[in-house]
């Protein structure tokens, strides 16, 4: 049976909210029967931009997550529902707009944080993945609308078999956010180490000038684990590393240095090495 | 839910879809365009073994995506209104404007209000003293834009214009154009066929105040965006220099230069002296292609004024280490490097600030030391000069649409010549707002009224003649009358204009005795009318436009789109309440003045919209009815003619061979039709025009004669620097263009990044770095005061490393103004940083507007303006929205007096034949409908 996933990709989000305009576009003030009621016009996240600030001035960046309704296979929702959360056979979780009437707990089962409750209509609200759209012939695009309004393309959409997903996830290196939640999702991501991750970046310097070309390799546990040359202003950066320590080794213009470091849930700005000095 | 309707329309921010119930009237959604089998192909490069093709859809910007909370917002005028205490025939209480609220009134009252008034100033005062203003981007259309039915009106009823300064031009204006010509593009350089020779021979690129994710070009959407990351696919290395860490930057990578505000030329002279030193410049190129060189070499090296502009010197003043701007300066020297200064080719950025005509210049002299117009070397920032066909002919929003005023617009380079026959239709020219007529600044509209006398010099666009900059104006004009009727469009100045609540005390006195305010929304300075008009959006009209293509100024701007995208933009909905789009509101008060039949012709806005299409090159490949039908049209691209890269006849010493009318347009402009348009007919380092016709000498010392690092008056050499250590750097929004977004209850007050809510309130935001925020006992999202000499401004403090230790970064343009007191006076939480910048002028005789940066102090708002603050009328909406029981259900009263049946949209479907359709059908041409259609 055909399932429909949703994936990001860390990599090329810059924060342009195009998916949260369309989405509220798409459901405030427009209800969609048998679907969901309309989005009330302000405070629901449905698709929310979470953002991280990485690094210090001035070798820092940015880096954005869309996080919408998961839709988990193994569903805090629907287990909590009794029956007002459902499953699609396409693998979209819908939350029914008349079963679910007052059901203010829904919102908390979420371990995602993706339920929002509608004050106006009493009922508990989330993403559809637009499948009011997916289910309709006369929608050209074929897409919800937060991909179909994704101008780098980093959202994407499929709906492919189980195995066919799964090929996509190991060709892509695709991950789930979250997974010590055990819940299964729908939704994978791309360079996520870039959002849940830290980097560590530097530069070195011979003679006060910036040296290219220099030799730098990161070492855990005694093992190189990534190894890249200076840029022309100097620089190397190591991204997608986990907490923990790490020693880095620079071998440039024949002068070597070597000095540990320390990820503890913060990217590192390592300023400038003098080799020389 | 009835079935939807797919409607076109078009904005500022990208075409759309819009999907429109039409049992309900009501717009359900609004999408980007996706391109069928029908439409023409797109273009393609072949660059470096790759084949380069850009989907078959198109892109819009968040405000675009937004734009149905805009039209359903309740914000909206929905019904003519009166200030309560305004009197025409009495008391008119000037002073409490902006204070007092308002009364719902009849159309047929408030035409007779504004008609009187029109007929008493006329006969009282003469031409001249009817001063009206549109803001500078209405909603989009040939038709109903500002340059066209705006300048239509203005010319029938004999109104003067505010002239616009090139507000998106100044420094490049005021300065580039003295050093290599361009006048007639107002400064910025030609962009054509540029993507094929940045893919194909492009190894770096510099990104210098230059952000096209954020500002889009202009207009364009993310349409760049595919550009840039097929650079980066080839391992173009991108370097971004721009005191904020701006989005482009945050998307592309690359190393990051963040110099200290004001300091931009440093920077530059400090790469200049490198390459002067290591002798890493094109020096035959400077030899044939350059004047004055060794004069500003010498200054460079500091032989002149002892000074060498080492990377030591440029690293004191921008804070920058002089390694990182040596290294910059070499790998540049050894890669074929396009040089992206600025929003489009030149354009925007810096060259809004007080050094904005020495930066504009540094750029140009930094890419002509490496060649400028050679493979790959350009200014360019990958926002235009896409392979489409630039000759195939439709007018831009700027080409003077149905008014045709060659004074005011570009009507005169084609246009007019096309749409107007002198018979059946004719154009509407300014005998007023003319060279030798009345004219006010925008920018000093308040001293204009204030004041006995106020100067400037040049009439803001100035692109006819360089020399015109320095044409002497004053106010008021000799001979003619004061202001006596403020026609204002729009409401955007307090929030866009230097010291912006100088507007807000202009409005509140009697030397300024009637003001109308046509307007969509309640927001800005309208309320400070004594009349408001309620207009509508361009979804509830018809118009015909295309995508980024303002023209004029900015010609072959389309070539910022992957497509060049022509729309009949369809009216989707009726007009909300009791409003009517500027047209229908022009023709109405027309009528009662016995104009009727002058400014319309007799036509709809959609029969206007049908003479443009048959004006333009549409009717040779598609017929009016398909066009009708689909909405859109796709230019086929033309393989004719090969690539001419712009400049790159410079560069060789041929005649200009670049695409587009504009390149054939002044041939006067040119000796030989070879060489710039500067005197010497090269990049003039030591300007002639200056020389000839400037006050460099005397006491215009902002504006030397070669481009030198002036030290700002804005910035860290002032002794203001002492009270005010906190720089801020004011660029356009992100989630708004312009004012258009922002405010109106519209979605993007949601995003976090835009506006952050506080108790209620959505303030806007200042971002500072954690070094400056903690000196001040400052936390994220705290309420904070900046604060200068100028005024106050409260916003919410966002802490971040996006921008450096002693540079605060706050978007200027914001849509609300919420005095806490006495408006233009008390401190604003609606968040207009603009009330912190300076309304001095780029130079004495420089008139750009210099509001990219200022000069402030931040403290923690403790909150005192709000005690004892009592709610006035105007926080309240007050466009009528706040009586419907919902915005998402218009209840559309048919409104009263001048809009009866049968009077206007007599013909929805427009089956008139318009004169421009006669002459097609009629000349012996071979019109076959367009050979798209067999």
């Amino acid at each position: 049976m055909k399932q429909w996933y949703l994936t990001m990709d860390v990599r090329w989000c810059h924060d342009c909210n195009n998916c949260f305009m369309g989405c509220k576009d798409e459901h405030v003030g427009n209800d969609w029967p048998g679907y969901t009621g309309s989005q009330p016009r302000h405070g629901h996240r449905w698709v929310n931009v979470l953002r991280r600030e990485r690094g210090r001035y001035a070798r820092n960046d940015y880096r954005f997550l869309t996080l919408t309704c998961q839709h988990c296979e193994n569903a805090a929702c629907e287990a909590a529902g009794n029956g007002a959360v459902y499953r699609r056979e396409d693998g979209i979780v819908m939350i029914d707009p008349e079963k679910a009437k007052g059901r203010r707990d829904l919102v908390d089962s979420c371990p995602y944080g993706t339920i929002y409750y509608n004050e106006e209509l009493d009922v508990p609200q989330k993403c559809t993945m637009c499948a009011h759209l997916l289910d309709d012939p006369d929608w050209t695009p074929g897409l919800p609308r937060c991909v179909h309004n994704c101008p780098t393309e980093c959202l994407k959409a499929y709906y492919v078999e189980p195995e066919e997903m799964q090929k996509i996830i190991e060709e892509e290196g695709l991950e789930v956010y979250r997974p010590e939640l055990g819940a299964n999702p729908h939704v994978f991501y791309k360079n996520l180490g870039m959002f849940t991750k830290n980097f560590a970046w530097g530069g070195i310097l011979i003679g006060g000038d910036c040296f290219e070309g220099g030799k730098v390799d990161l070492v855990q546990d005694g093992n190189v684990i990534a190894s890249q040359e200076t840029n022309f202003f100097g620089d190397y950066r190591f991204d997608k590393l986990d907490d923990g320590k790490y020693t880095i080794n620079i071998e440039a213009g024949g002068f070597k240095k070597s000095f540990d470091i320390e990820i503890a849930g913060k990217s590192l700005n390592l300023d400038y090495l003098d080799m020389d000095k | 839910m009835g079935k939807l309707v797919r409607k076109t329309q078009m904005t500022t921010g990208g075409p759309v879809f819009v999907y429109v119930d039409e049992e309900e009237d009501k717009i359900v959604r609004i999408t980007p365009m996706d391109l069928d089998d029908d439409d023409a192909a797109s273009y393609s490069i072949e660059a470096r073994g790759r084949t380069f093709t850009p989907p078959r859809k198109t892109t819009y910007t968040p405000v675009t995506a937004q734009f149905k909370s805009m039209i359903y917002s309740d914000r909206r005028n929905l019904y003519p209104m009166k200030r309560v205490d305004f009197d025409p025939n009495g008391n008119r209480n000037e002073e409490n404007r902006g204070i007092s609220g308002y009364e719902r009134i009849s159309w047929d009252e408030a035409l007779d209000i504004v008609c009187n008034e029109i007929r008493r100033i006329k006969r009282e005062f003469g031409p001249g003293a009817m001063i009206i203003e549109p803001s500078s981007h209405h909603l989009w259309g040939t038709i109903g834009y500002r340059h066209s039915t705006l300048f239509r009106f203005m010319n029938a009823v004999g109104m003067t214009y505010a002239d616009h300064n090139p507000d998106s031009w100044e420094g490049w204006h005021w300065g580039a154009t003295h050093m290599y010509g361009f006048t007639a593009r107002l400064g910025n350089p030609e962009q054509t066929d540029l993507l094929e020779d940045c893919l194909e021979n492009c190894e770096m690129m510099v990104f210098w105040s230059s952000d096209p994710e954020t500002n889009n070009g202009i207009y364009g959407a993310f349409e760049s965006t595919i550009r840039r990351r097929w650079l980066k696919e080839l391992g173009v290395k991108m370097v971004f220099i721009d005191p904020y860490y701006n989005h482009t930057n945050g998307l592309w990578g690359g190393k990051w230069f963040s110099p200290q505000l004001g300091t931009d030329a440093a920077l530059a002279l400090g790469i200049a002296y490198t390459w002067l030193t290591e002798g890493t410049y094109d020096k035959e190129y400077v030899e044939t292609h350059a004047y004055g060189f060794d004069e500003w070499t010498e200054y460079v090296l500091g032989t002149t004024d002892g000074i060498p502009k080492t990377t030591e010197w440029a690293e004191k003043e921008t804070k920058i280490p002089a390694r990182d701007i040596r290294a910059l300066a070499r790998e540049w020297a050894k890669h074929k490097t396009m040089l992206a200064a600025g929003g489009l080719g030149g354009w925007g950025g810096c060259c809004r600030s007080p050094i904005g005509m020495d930066w504009a210049r540094m750029m140009v002299a930094l890419i002509t030391m490496q060649g400028m117009g050679k493979p790959g070397i350009n200014i360019y920032s990958t926002t235009q000069g896409v392979p489409v066909d630039s000759d195939f002919y439709f007018p831009g929003y700027a080409d003077g649409g149905i008014a045709g005023d060659a004074q005011n617009s570009a009507a005169g380079a084609v246009l007019a010549y096309r749409m107007f026959n002198g018979v059946d239709s004719r154009p509407l020219v300014s005998h007023l707002s003319t060279a030798a007529g009345v004219h006010m600044n925008r920018m000093r509209l308040p001293e204009c009224i204030l004041n006995d006398k106020t100067e400037w010099w040049g009439r803001g666009f100035v692109g006819d003649s360089v020399e015109q900059q320095f044409h002497h104006y004053e106010y008021p004009a000799p001979g003619f009358s004061r202001c006596q009727l403020l026609y204002k469009y729009g409401g955007p100045h307090i929030g866009t204009m230097g010291q912006g609540d100088r507007y807000a005390r202009m409005y509140r006195t009697k030397r300024l005795p009637f003001v109308v305010s046509q307007s969509i929304w309640f927001e800005g300075e309208v309320p400070f009318a004594d009349i408001i008009l309620p207009a509508c959006t361009n979804f509830e009209r018809w118009d015909i436009g295309e995508w980024a293509s303002n023209s004029g100024y900015n010609p072959d701007s389309h070539n910022q789109a992957n497509h060049r995208v022509i729309t009949l933009q369809k009216k989707c909905i009726e007009p909300l309440g009791e409003s009517m789009s500027d047209y229908e509101i022009f023709n109405a008060i027309c009528e009662r003045l016995h104009l009727g039949d002058v400014f319309s012709e007799g036509k709809t806005e959609l029969g206007w919209a049908k003479q443009m299409f048959y004006a333009s090159d549409l009717p040779k490949v598609v017929t009016w009815d398909k066009f009708f039908e689909k909405g859109y049209f796709i230019v086929p691209n033309d393989d004719r003619a090969p690539a001419a890269p712009a400049l790159r006849w410079f560069a060789e010493d041929r005649e200009q061979d670049t695409r587009g009318w504009i390149s054939h347009f002044r041939p006067a402009d040119l000796v030989d039709q070879k060489g710039l348009t500067t005197q010497s007919g090269k990049v003039e380092f030591v300007s002639n025009s200056l020389k000839r016709f400037g006050h460099y000498d005397t006491d215009d010392t902002e504006r030397p004669l070669m481009p030198m690092y002036i030290p700002s008056w804005e910035g860290h050499h002032t002794a203001r620097f002492q009270s005010y250590p906190l720089a801020v750097l004011s660029p356009h929004p992100r989630f708004s263009f312009h004012t258009q977004g922002d405010g109106k209850d519209s979605f993007v007050n949601d995003i976090e990044d835009h506006r952050v809510e506080v108790d209620g309130f959505k303030y806007w935001i200042i971002r500072m770095n954690p070094i400056d925020a903690e000196a001040r006992g400052i936390k994220n999202h705290d309420l904070v005061k900046a604060y200068n000499e100028r005024g106050a401004v409260i916003f919410a403090a966002q802490v971040t490393e996006r921008v450096p230790a002693g540079t605060c970064h706050c978007y200027e343009s914001c849509a609300e103004y919420k005095p806490l007191g006495d408006p233009g006076h008390a401190v604003d939480r609606g968040g207009c940083i603009n009330i912190l910048t300076p309304a001095r002028f780029l130079s004495k005789y420089a008139t750009g507007m210099a509001t990219e940066h200022c000069l402030v102090e931040i403290e923690k708002w403790d909150r005192k303006e709000l005690e004892g603050y009592e709610f006035k009328p105007l926080d309240k909406n007050h466009g009528g929205a706040e009586e419907k029981d919902s915005w998402n259900a218009p209840v559309n009263k048919l409104p009263g007096a001048t809009r009866v049946a049968g009077q206007f949209y007599k013909d929805p479907n427009c089956n008139e034949m318009v004169w421009t359709e006669k002459a097609w059908k009629f000349s012996g041409h071979d019109w076959k409908g367009g050979k798209l259609d067999e």
